[in-house]
Formats: structure tokens, C-alpha cells, sequence
């Protein structure tokens, strides 16, 4: 394999590319799904109802402990019991964004009990109901505390996205094969190149995320270790 | 002269800290360090055995020049104890592991001999009993008094204290000055930093007065409380004595 | 709903499952070897190995920041183009390792740095050389500080050995496809999968909190004072 090789695979960028934004669409689609219904699983076990707290809990059980594979997979193949028919896309969004909603649940059932008892007592004293005091008081606080953990899971589901690669979504995994396949020594240097293109895409995100912490961040508001 | 410290400097960014510090130390000599908090007392402490490395100056121990860079420090530290205003005892390792560890990883002594060498040394500060508890399940005094311990269970030449009370409740304060006294009547070499005036009256041969980076004045006990030469020196111990009172 | 299960498959999944829990066990035990090294590299090797350093912190970047199948497909599909084969477990195994290690570097160095700067204060003091500090007082409690996020890490690992089945090995996901492919019973096929996976989990979760009680010492660790 020569230099030529490695200078000729920067003609297929743009399919590359192509295929990358597909796993960036996958990446909104399935953070949107779980970051509604994490919030919402959050709140419900934090201050709902013994029932419902251990409804999460196995929630976050079962999709914690299936391997996001094997979710791609069941996603792909349950509707067709029922008589439905889902392309590859929204299996990949509904099977993944449900695992990272028990995740983002987590995290943001951590942050919400890191915040002091003393926030809600005074919210309390001074009047506001409940749900005024979750509204204006804790949520506030619980998503400048979310932000660290919503980076890791940033990053752990960017690369989650490679996978629906194996329930036949064109994405970047798919594309590296493709000119693998056509253009043999290619092979290599096309992967290499999507390596490159995940590590850009990852500390770019990671960055801005931080930067995102930094802007919103308040001396003395920080997670009690 | 057992230790001998000539002109320390030590600089942290824009700050000296130490600026040209000389003293020294006979055998079987107890000197007390005072002086404001942040004066660089710790620093001069952490230069001695080198934790922190001056910028200029030198120190001897016996003949040997420890600031010398051909010396070999593990050796040197050895032969010097530290006691840590925060105790630094190890986490995970009993009381009787504590002391012990020195003996057998640095000094090479086999698990016999040094056990029997650290249950003594814990015998000494009055802590047998606690040779299997962690250092969480020990009041502060108790933890410092088994620093000590593991200080003294490497015969040192000398042992440097780092302000070895600051870090303790009032009450548990007396039991560590006590087991400190007996060892400077016993004839250990010692120089410590402390604001407990009551002891460097009593128990010290010599106390030196730091204050900005440069030792102001120093002198016997006597001579300092009751006749000061420099009035910072005068102003500082009013203010100390009006804080911690007198003799303990 | 026409959902049609059948003991005769229990056999075969039982072979994967073996499979899954050698290929993870394998690749935490190297990667646990491996991250140590890293961690220890990134820690404390800044000024007297400043090479190995870089290299430490070059590797972890670039396993942490690039997908676990990118890693797999290179080394199975693509090294091939320059002469080095694997095997599907061989690379399998070596993707696995790889992957881990650089987690678990990260996971060694947070605990490493977790332990209060006083301890290897204290071990210096005493005499200790630095190396007999890192030995006998910091990874002693790195290394029980580190049991939560490496609890975790191997339970990622037990999930992500599934992704070697795209490369033809016949663990507990690669048995089943071969399963589902000859009863086209796809969806039975998975859940049974899934169930199996829960059942590991969950068994490995209750194992790993018994260890961490077990090893714990008062006065280390989140709860104590640090």
C-alpha cells in the first residue's frame, strides 16, 4: 500500500461525509427521544410514586443490561409482529434513543438529589408549591449539574451510532466498506479516515459542550462529592 | 551540629516565600519555629528533607550536604522525621501497618523484628491497643499520636513537627504535646512549628521567630517572652498569647 | 402476534454464552494489565518519560474517541490489505483488549489522582522511593477506589463483546443469528437473547457490589473523608 493510496482516498470524502451525517441524524434523533423521556423518567422516579419508582428502576435495568445490538435488532425485527414496518432509520432511533433515555435518566436523577435539601426548604418557606419549586428552584440547578455526564453520554452514543450499521443503515460504517469493497487497497486508508472524522466529531462536540458548562457555570454551584 | 541550614530561598510564582534562611540544630536540641500564618514556616520545614525543592541555599545533616544533588534522598529522609499538620497517615493500612511499613520496605527489616519494633513505638505514644484500627476509626489525636509513632520507629537523627496541633479539636491538643515533651526531655533532636506558646516556653532550647520569609529574631525562651529585641517580635507574641493563652 | 419459542436452542446459546464470558473475561483481565500501565504512564510519567507519555495519552485518546466497531472492522477487515490476519476471535480478542484498556486508564487515573497528595507525601518522608510510594501506598487505594467505574466498565464489556458476531464469532449473539437465520424465528430468537443477557447482568451486578463490601476500608473511598 503507497503513498497514492492513502492520497487517493481524500476523493471519497464526500461519501464518507455522506454517510457520517447520517450517523449525526441518528445522534439527534435517538439524544431528542432519550433526553424527553429521560427527564421525564427522572422526575417521576425522584418524585413520584413508590409504583413508578420501581417502574424505572427496571427500566433502566433492562436497558442497561441489552446490548445495544441486540436492541438495533430487536427494534428491527419486533414491529414485523405486529404488522408494522419500520425502515432501518427509525428502528436505529427508537431502539437507541430508549437505551440512552434510562442513561440520561441516571443522570439526571443524580443531579437532581446532588442538589441540597436546604434549595427546597427555602423554596418552600417561601410559598412556592411543589411544582413551582421543581420548575424554577431544582431544574435549573439540575441541568448545569446534568451537563458533565450529557458529554460522556455525547460521546458514548456517537460511537453507538456505528451499529445500526448492522440493521443495514447507510451510515459511515457502511459507506468504508462499500469503498473498501470496490477499491481494494483502499481499505485501510478509508477506515483510518473514518477514525479520524469520529475523533473530530467527538472533541468538537466535547468542546463545545464544555464550553457550554463553563459559560452557564456558577462559583458554589457544584455536585456535592 | 547535627543539622545546619544556610541561606534557603524559595520562590512560589511571583512570591518568595523564603528569602535567605540560616539557622542550626545541636544534638538533642528542641527549637520552636513562630511567627504569622504564611510566613513560610511549612516551606522551610519541606526543604529540609527536600518535599519541596529550595531554589538556593544548602542544608547539612551531620557532614552530609543534603542539597546536594549526587545525594541519595530516600536515604537521607530516612534519617529525618515528619509529622504532618493533616497527619497523612496511609488510608488503607492499620495503625500498626502505619508504622511498620518504613521498617520493612525502607529500612529492609524483616515482619518479626518490625512488628515487634512498631508495637513499641505505639506502646511509647500510648496506643497499643489501637494497632489494628484504621486511621478513620481514630480520633485526630489519636492519629497524630501514631505519626509519631511511625516517625520515631525509624530512629531518626532528627524529627521536623509541621505545625503537628493546628489540626486538632482543643481537647485532644494536650495528649499529642505531651507524648511531643517527653520526647525532647528524652533527648530527641526536634524543630518544630507550632503556635502553642505553652510548649516552646517550656519544652524548647531555642525559638526562632519567622516572619515574611526571614528569621526576625531568635533566642531562649526566657529571653524572647520576656525581653524581646525586635518590637515585631514584642507585637506578635502579645497578639498569640491574647489568642491561645499562656501555658497549657 | 405469532411468537413461536423452543428449548432445542438453550444448547447452542448456552456454547455462546461460555464464549461471551471467556472473550470478556479474557479482554478485561489484558486491558486491566494493559490501562494500568497507561494510567500509571499518564500520572506520573510527565517529566522523566516524556515520550512514553505521549504515546500513553496519543493511545487512549484515540481508543476512547473512536468507535468500538471502527476498531474491530480495521483490525479484521482492513489490516489484512498490509499482510496482518486475524482470525475472527483472534481479532476479536485484540479489538476487545484494546478498547478496554483505554477505558480503564482513564478509570486507573481518576482513582490514582483520588488518593490525597498527603499519602505520597507522607511515603516520600518516610524514605520510600517513588516507585515503592506508587506500590505500596497510592495503588493500594487506587486500586479500591477504582472498583465502582470498573464494575461498570466490565459490564459495558459483557455488552460490547456482542459486536463481535459481525466478524463470524460464535458467542451468545453469533449462535443466536445462526439460530434465527435457520428458523427465520428472529424476534423469539432475540428476546431469548435478551433475557440471557439480563440474567448475566443482573448476577454480575450483585457479585461485583458483594466484592466491593468485602474489600472496603473505613475511612477510604466516596463515603469516607477525602
Amino acid at each position: 500500500m503507497t503513498l497514492e493510496h492513502w492520497l487517493r482516498v481524500w476523493s471519497y470524502l464526500p461519501q464518507l461525509l455522506q454517510g457520517l451525517s447520517v450517523n449525526l441524524a441518528l445522534l439527534g434523533g435517538l439524544l431528542g427521544v432519550g433526553f424527553v423521556l429521560g427527564v421525564v423518567i427522572a422526575l417521576l422516579e425522584v418524585y413520584g410514586p413508590t409504583v413508578l419508582r420501581v417502574f424505572a428502576a427496571s427500566y433502566a435495568w433492562v436497558f442497561r443490561s441489552i446490548p445495544e445490538i441486540l436492541l438495533l435488532l430487536l427494534m428491527w425485527f419486533g414491529p414485523a409482529q405486529f404488522g408494522l414496518s419500520i425502515s432501518p432509520f427509525t428502528a436505529a432511533v427508537l431502539a437507541l434513543g430508549l437505551r440512552s433515555s434510562a442513561y440520561q435518566a441516571e443522570i439526571f436523577r443524580g443531579a437532581l438529589q446532588a442538589i441540597p435539601m436546604g434549595q427546597t426548604l427555602a423554596a418552600r418557606a417561601l410559598g412556592l408549591s411543589r411544582l413551582q419549586a421543581i420548575r424554577y428552584i431544582l431544574l435549573p440547578q439540575a441541568f448545569r449539574l446534568s451537563l458533565a455526564g450529557w458529554g460522556n453520554e455525547f460521546a458514548v452514543v456517537l460511537k453507538d451510532t456505528t451499529l445500526a450499521y448492522a440493521i443495514g443503515v447507510v451510515e459511515v460504517m457502511r459507506q468504508a466498506r462499500y469503498i473498501g469493497s470496490r477499491d481494494f487497497p483502499l481499505t485501510l486508508p478509508a477506515y483510518v479516515l473514518v477514525a479520524i472524522l469520529f475523533l473530530v466529531v467527538t472533541y468538537a462536540g466535547l468542546f463545545v459542550i464544555g464550553n457550554m458548562e463553563k459559560r452557564l457555570r456558577i462559583p458554589g454551584l457544584e455536585a456535592r462529592r | 551540629m547535627l543539622l545546619r541550614v544556610e541561606d534557603l530561598h524559595k520562590r512560589y510564582g511571583k512570591e518568595e516565600v523564603l528569602k535567605g534562611v540560616s539557622f542550626s540544630l545541636d544534638k538533642g536540641e528542641t527549637k520552636v519555629i513562630i511567627g504569622p500564618s504564611g510566613t513560610g514556616k511549612s516551606t522551610l520545614l519541606r526543604c529540609i528533607n527536600r518535599l519541596t525543592e529550595p531554589d538556593r541555599g544548602h542544608v547539612w545533616l551531620e557532614e552530609v550536604e543534603i542539597t546536594s544533588p549526587k545525594v541519595n534522598i530516600n536515604r537521607i529522609r530516612a534519617q529525618i522525621g515528619f509529622v504532618f499538620q493533616d497527619f497523612n497517615l496511609f488510608t488503607h493500612l492499620t495503625a500498626l501497618d502505619n508504622v511498620r511499613l518504613g521498617l520493612m520496605r525502607v529500612k529492609g527489616m524483616r515482619k518479626k523484628e518490625a512488628t515487634e519494633r512498631a508495637m513499641a513505638e505505639l506502646a511509647r505514644v500510648g496506643l497499643a491497643d489501637k494497632a489494628h484500627a484504621y486511621p478513620a476509626e481514630l480520633s485526630g489525636g489519636q492519629q497524630q499520636r501514631v505519626s509519631i509513632a511511625r516517625a520515631l520507629a525509624m530512629d531518626p537523627k532528627l524529627i521536623l513537627f509541621d505545625e503537628p496541633t493546628s489540626a486538632l479539636d482543643p481537647e485532644l491538643i494536650g495528649e499529642v504535646l505531651a507524648v511531643m515533651e517527653d520526647l525532647a526531655k528524652s533527648g530527641m533532636t526536634m524543630l518544630v512549628v507550632t503556635h502553642e506558646m505553652g510548649f516552646a516556653r517550656t519544652v524548647a532550647d531555642e525559638i526562632i521567630f519567622m516572619e515574611k520569609g526571614v528569621i526576625v529574631e531568635q533566642g531562649p525562651p526566657e529571653q524572647l517572652f520576656q525581653c524581646p529585641k525586635h518590637p515585631r517580635t514584642a507585637e506578635f507574641l502579645r497578639r498569640i498569647t491574647d489568642l491561645y493563652g499562656g501555658t497549657r | 402476534m405469532n411468537l413461536i419459542f423452543s428449548w432445542s436452542w438453550l444448547p447452542k446459546l448456552g456454547q455462546g454464552l461460555g464464549l461471551t464470558l471467556e472473550l470478556t473475561g479474557l479482554s478485561m483481565a489484558l486491558g486491566a494489565v494493559l490501562g494500568l500501565i497507561l494510567a500509571v504512564l499518564r500520572v506520573y510519567g510527565r517529566g522523566p518519560l516524556y515520550p512514553a507519555y505521549l504515546l500513553a495519552s496519543g493511545y487512549v485518546h484515540l481508543f476512547r474517541g473512536t468507535p468500538l466497531l471502527v476498531q474491530l472492522m480495521t483490525i479484521y477487515f482492513a489490516l489484512p490489505t498490509v499482510g496482518v490476519r486475524f482470525s475472527p476471535l483472534g481479532a476479536g480478542i485484540l479489538a476487545l483488549t484494546l478498547n478496554t484498556a483505554a477505558y480503564q486508564a482513564e478509570y486507573f487515573r481518576g482513582a490514582i489522582q483520588s488518593v490525597r497528595a498527603g499519602q505520597m507525601q507522607a511515603a516520600l518522608a518516610l524514605g520510600l522511593s517513588r516507585l515503592q510510594a506508587i506500590r505500596y501506598v497510592v495503588l493500594p487505594q487506587a486500586l479500591r477506589l477504582v472498583i465502582p467505574p470498573w464494575s461498570n466498565e466490565l459490564i459495558y464489556m459483557v455488552k460490547g463483546s456482542a459486536v463481535v458476531y459481525l466478524i463470524g464469532v460464535l458467542e451468545l449473539m453469533g449462535q443466536a443469528k445462526n439460530i434465527a437465520a435457520r428458523t427465520f424465528r428472529n424476534f423469539e430468537v432475540y428476546i431469548v437473547v435478551a433475557l440471557f443477557y439480563l440474567a448475566l447482568i443482573f448476577l454480575l451486578t450483585v457479585i461485583l457490589r458483594v466484592v466491593e463490601r468485602r474489600t472496603r476500608i473505613p475511612g477510604l473511598g466516596a463515603a469516607g473523608r477525602v
